[in-house]
């Protein structure tokens, strides 16, 4: 493992002066993001599909564990922290995130208050 | 890096650098290309958000109930994540400099991508066989879109791929040639982050309303 | 019969003969002026054997003070387009009283007040504050080029890629009847069923592209390429708010893209996001464009603050007031600006708590904008201010944009906005803080920059002419629509049945004349002070007796921007160099590694223009064979390893030693 990094570190020092910038992780992170992703994956799908859980709760953890699996994917293939870039790629994520937030969740509000006023009684369709 | 002296004097300030140590040539490419990738995370949000507000919209039409098949979904999951991990492997090895071993972890990432496709597109192909089509509903209509803009990505990602497999080829891996699959990396493993809320918000969801 | 039908559809999909508007007296009339123009230019160019220079030194062109006048040529002359709209506009509405119906049929003045409004965000604004950003930011970090050059040249041709498409919908076929942002249902193809709308949509999303890469560019370029010494809190004001700008861009012109792309599914496959039926909702579009459309606003506005905010402290001899408070308030509002975008339609329905909400972050936002304006303001305190025309141009923003501001605030309250939505009142608003605020910023920014341009400053009587022109113009065409917006007549009308209102259409008509002198006066300070460029030159490099990095070096800057990168210890960089008695380097000249031109971005962009005229006439295999051939010319580029070159280090001599002379002339 200690070579990978060694010999990940000449090549970089030999391109630019900014070794560790922006590193190809090493294969333990590989194989760890890797079976922590199965295990994300495979648990929402085993819960919907046999419907252990009633609905609501399974909505609930499904979507925790999609958020976790983001975050196993941010940080363990894409090798996300707060170094690389000196902080701006970090930066621009955060930033990014927060838009997101505020679009999405926002346009959900927004547009849920326009059904309830708006819409006539008979609706047919039910509301999301 | 050298810095003159404004004047002969020591302890003048100093106004220019002398000897200069050129900007290594991509320096920004990384971050510009991860800020380019939150741009598309957007788009994508966009996409997520009109399929919230509109993902219920059946227009009296089929539900994700009559068509999602979850077995499919999670082994189309599976060729992905497989694939990101393959793509890590091809970035190790290409770290390690085993230029073959690096070729065939990208073959094999893109073979993972091909299939992944494939399944995308035969489901498609069922779905508006039986009628639920894009034109249905408002629902079909976000379905579709939102889950072919994530296939229509894989495929400019296939596209890129076979070019940086060429390239590699070419001109072995030198520096521009490791910063562009470096990118592809990127993109490749982001996807799979995009994919993570597609199968989450439609597919296993939807199999919940 | 049907088979040669069928061929035409095949080869012109549904562009016909009758597709020209030949029937439309001013249309033709404006044809015939554009294409003797038009003539008249290309021959003059051929004339004197320019396309070789042309295309050498200016379209394939990578330098990022090139691209940056490229972008000002392009606002100018669409400025004069939508211009031409709005005295149109203005014209008619004067006009069409009494049961007369003016001079536009309804057909033509639809497309008039649409296109007004999209050549002026998108193809005056954009370019301009673009333009200005590219010229001015790499000079102001002490960086020798932008990050990605190539893309820069790129993202400027995919930008009159979109203007041209724009053009070109006045001469084959119609534009949009739909208003600027072209809502659904009037904008689907069962209420829009010609092809006004889609040259809408791909003029823009061909623009879009570039907006988007330039932002990119320039975020990069300020994040990466600062000189040594300059930190995040040393970083001229133009060059935060450039940032923030591109920040915003890069943030918010996702979105256009997404919902221009989920309407034209709508048009062109059939699909239901935004229809009536099948569960679509027009009004998650209106809902989407404003989630762009607001931060769009700050991306035109923050710019010119900065503007602003350089020429302040240049001409009144002081460093800035509060240069933290500017660069908080700034970010304060990049964020804010995000979360204010229901205000445009308060009306829709959402009720109470929704409306609250965005009423209360709106008038939020406004303070960030107060504490800048009062940095100004106490920057000028006890200034040795001189009243150059830039701070003439900044004198009437203070001025015009408070008054702007406050009646924003006045609409940010939802009952208010109950009585003025879509009123002339709003108009009156937003083209309050659009001419206020980004116009004069534009116009002080040319004034402050041209000189480092061009190595000649702008001459000083048609500016002071042009100036009061615009400013007495603005007041008489704007402030009458307050009035009328307050009595209740709503924007985008034809023809009015009250006589009584009449007077006020005809004081905004003349305001629209005196502007259009101010336009013209601007048009001839250009040519003579081109004409006079030997008496309004300019060999120091600093004119103004600047504080930041751009006027370290010569106007107009060499190349490669600074021989020597330099080193900053201040937030006024160059006037602590100025002031710790700062000797230019005379000698130790190296080679400079610099980007080479190239013309891919031309045709790409062509491409893509080809692309987006075949999809609009539904011309398939022009559509497909032009995506192709993006494809392939792109990939073909990423095979061009080697895209730069040195500047030799005699030629760096030669050049510094020029100035050199220049320097002494001036002071002997």
């Amino acid at each position: 493992m200690s070579t990978d990094v060694h010999a990940e570190a000449q090549v970089h020092d030999h391109g630019h002066g900014t070794a560790g910038d922006h590193s190809h992780g090493t294969r333990s992170d590989l194989w760890i993001g890797f079976a922590a992703s199965v295990v994300l994956t495979a648990l929402p799908f085993w819960l919907v599909m046999s419907g252990t859980l009633d609905k609501q709760v399974t909505a609930l953890v499904i979507m925790a564990v999609a958020a976790l699996q983001v975050v196993v994917h941010m940080v363990y293939f894409l090798h996300m922290n707060t170094r690389s870039e000196g902080g701006w790629s970090m930066m621009a994520l955060i930033f990014t995130i927060i838009v997101v937030v505020i679009a999405l969740s926002g346009s959900l509000w927004v547009m849920q208050h326009l059904t309830t006023n708006m819409m006539p009684m008979h609706e047919m369709s039910p509301a999301p | 890096m050298t810095i003159a002296m404004g004047s002969m004097k020591a302890g003048e300030p100093v106004f220019y650098v002398v000897d200069e140590h050129e900007h290594a040539e991509g320096h920004s490419t990384m971050l510009g290309f991860w800020i380019y990738l939150m741009s598309d995370c957007l788009i994508f949000a966009m996409l997520f958000a009109v399929y919230g507000v509109l993902g219920g919209k059946y227009a009296a039409g089929p539900a994700p109930k009559d068509l999602f098949d979850l077995s499919l979904v999670a082994v189309n999951t599976t060729f992905l994540l497989l694939s990101s991990l393959t793509y890590g492997l091809a970035m190790l090895a290409m770290g390690q400099s085993r230029v073959g071993a690096m070729m065939a972890w990208l073959v094999v990432t893109g073979l993972f991508g091909l299939g992944f496709l494939g399944i995308e597109l035969s489901e498609f192909a069922h779905m508006i066989h039986e009628g639920a089509t894009p034109q249905r509903s408002a629902f079909l209509s976000s379905f579709f879109t939102l889950v072919g803009t994530h296939g229509l990505h894989v495929t400019f990602g296939l596209i890129w791929l076979v070019t940086l497999i060429v390239q590699v080829r070419l001109h072995g891996l030198i520096e521009s040639n490791r910063r562009r699959l470096f990118c592809l990396s990127m993109f490749w493993h982001f996807l799979d982050v995009i994919w993570i809320g597609v199968f989450t918000v439609v597919y296993l969801m939807g199999m919940l309303r | 019969m049907v088979d040669t039908h069928d061929l035409t559809r095949l080869i012109f999909g549904r562009l016909t003969l009758e597709s020209l508007p030949l029937h439309e007296p001013i249309i033709v009339g404006t044809f015939a002026v554009v294409a003797l123009g038009g003539i008249a230019l290309l021959g003059a160019v051929t004339y004197f054997r320019l396309w070789a220079y042309l295309w050498r030194e200016w379209f394939t062109s990578v330098d990022h003070k090139r691209i940056g006048i490229m972008y000002m040529v392009l606002g100018i002359v669409m400025l004069l387009r939508g211009f031409a709209d709005a005295l149109m506009m203005r014209m008619q509405q004067a006009m069409a009283f009494n049961g007369s119906e003016g001079f536009l049929p309804a057909h033509h003045y639809d497309q008039v007040f649409t296109a007004h409004g999209v050549i002026m965000i998108f193809f005056v604004a954009m370019p301009l504050v673009t333009g200005l950003m590219n010229f001015v930011v790499p000079l102001q970090i002490g960086a020798r080029d932008v990050s990605f050059p190539f893309l820069n040249n790129f993202s400027f041709w995919m930008t009159v890629g979109g203007a041209v498409l724009v053009m070109a919908s006045l001469f084959i076929g119609e534009f949009a009847r739909t208003g600027w942002l072209a809502y659904p249902p009037l904008s689907n193809l069962a209420y829009s069923p010609d092809v006004g709308v889609d040259y809408y949509i791909w003029g823009l999303q061909v623009a879009g592209v570039g907006t988007t890469l330039s932002g990119i560019n320039l975020i990069c370029t300020i994040v990466k390429m600062r000189a040594p010494g300059m930190t995040m809190m040393r970083m001229p004001v133009f060059t935060w708010t450039s940032l923030c700008t591109n920040v915003l861009i890069v943030a918010s012109f996702p979105v256009l893209t997404a919902v221009l792309a989920l309407l034209s599914l709508d048009r062109y496959v059939g699909t239901n996001f935004f229809t009536n039926d099948f569960g679509g909702d027009p009004m998650m579009y209106v809902n989407l464009i404003w989630i762009w459309g607001h931060p769009e606003v700050y991306i035109l506005v923050l710019p010119a603050f900065g503007i602003f905010s350089e020429v302040t402290s240049t001409f009144s001899g002081k460093r800035l007031f509060g240069y933290t408070s500017m660069v908080y308030a700034t970010v304060v509002i990049t964020i804010l600006s995000y979360l204010v975008w229901l205000h445009h339609f308060f009306t829709m329905g959402s009720g109470a708590s929704v409306n609250s909400f965005f009423g209360i972050t709106t008038m939020i936002i406004s303070i960030p904008t107060g504490a800048k304006m009062f940095n100004w303001l106490f920057t000028m305190y006890r200034g040795r201010i001189r009243f150059e025309l830039p701070m003439m141009w900044t004198v009437a923003f203070m001025l015009t944009f408070v008054i702007g501001g406050m009646t924003g605030v006045l609409l940010a309250v939802p009952p208010a906005d109950f009585v003025l939505h879509n009123s002339l009142f709003l108009v009156a608003h937003f083209h309050n803080v659009i001419i206020g605020g980004v116009l004069f910023g534009l116009f002080a920014g040319i004034g402050y920059w041209f000189p480092k341009a061009f190595g000649f400053k702008l001459d000083v009587f048609w500016g002071k002419l042009s100036f009061w022109f615009w400013v007495v113009g603005f007041y008489l065409a704007f402030m009458p629509l307050y009035v009328l917006g307050l009595m209740g007549v709503t924007r985008r009308l034809r023809v009015f049945d009250d006589p009584s209102l009449q007077i006020w259409f005809v004081i905004a008509g003349i305001g629209a004349l005196l502007i259009a002198c101010g336009i013209a006066c601007f048009l001839i300070q250009i040519a003579v002070s081109v004409l006079r460029r030997e008496k309004l030159a300019d060999v120091t490099g600093d004119p103004w007796d600047a504080r930041t990095l751009e006027w370290a070096t010569s106007s107009p800057p060499p190349a490669y921007n600074f021989a020597f990168t330099p080193v900053v210890h201040d937030n006024d960089a160059w006037w602590d160099m100025k002031r710790r008695g700062y000797a230019r380097p005379l000698a130790g000249f190296k080679a400079i590694h610099m980007p080479s031109n190239t013309g891919t971005g031309v045709i790409l962009a062509g491409l893509a223009t080809a692309m987006a005229f075949g999809l609009i006439w539904y011309i398939w295999w022009l559509a497909g064979v032009s995506f192709i051939a993006l494809l392939a010319v792109a990939i073909r580029h990423t095979f061009n390893y080697h895209q730069s070159f040195n500047i030799p280090a005699d030629e760096v001599v030669r050049t510094e030693r020029a100035r050199t002379e220049l320097l002494a002339g001036a002071k002997s």
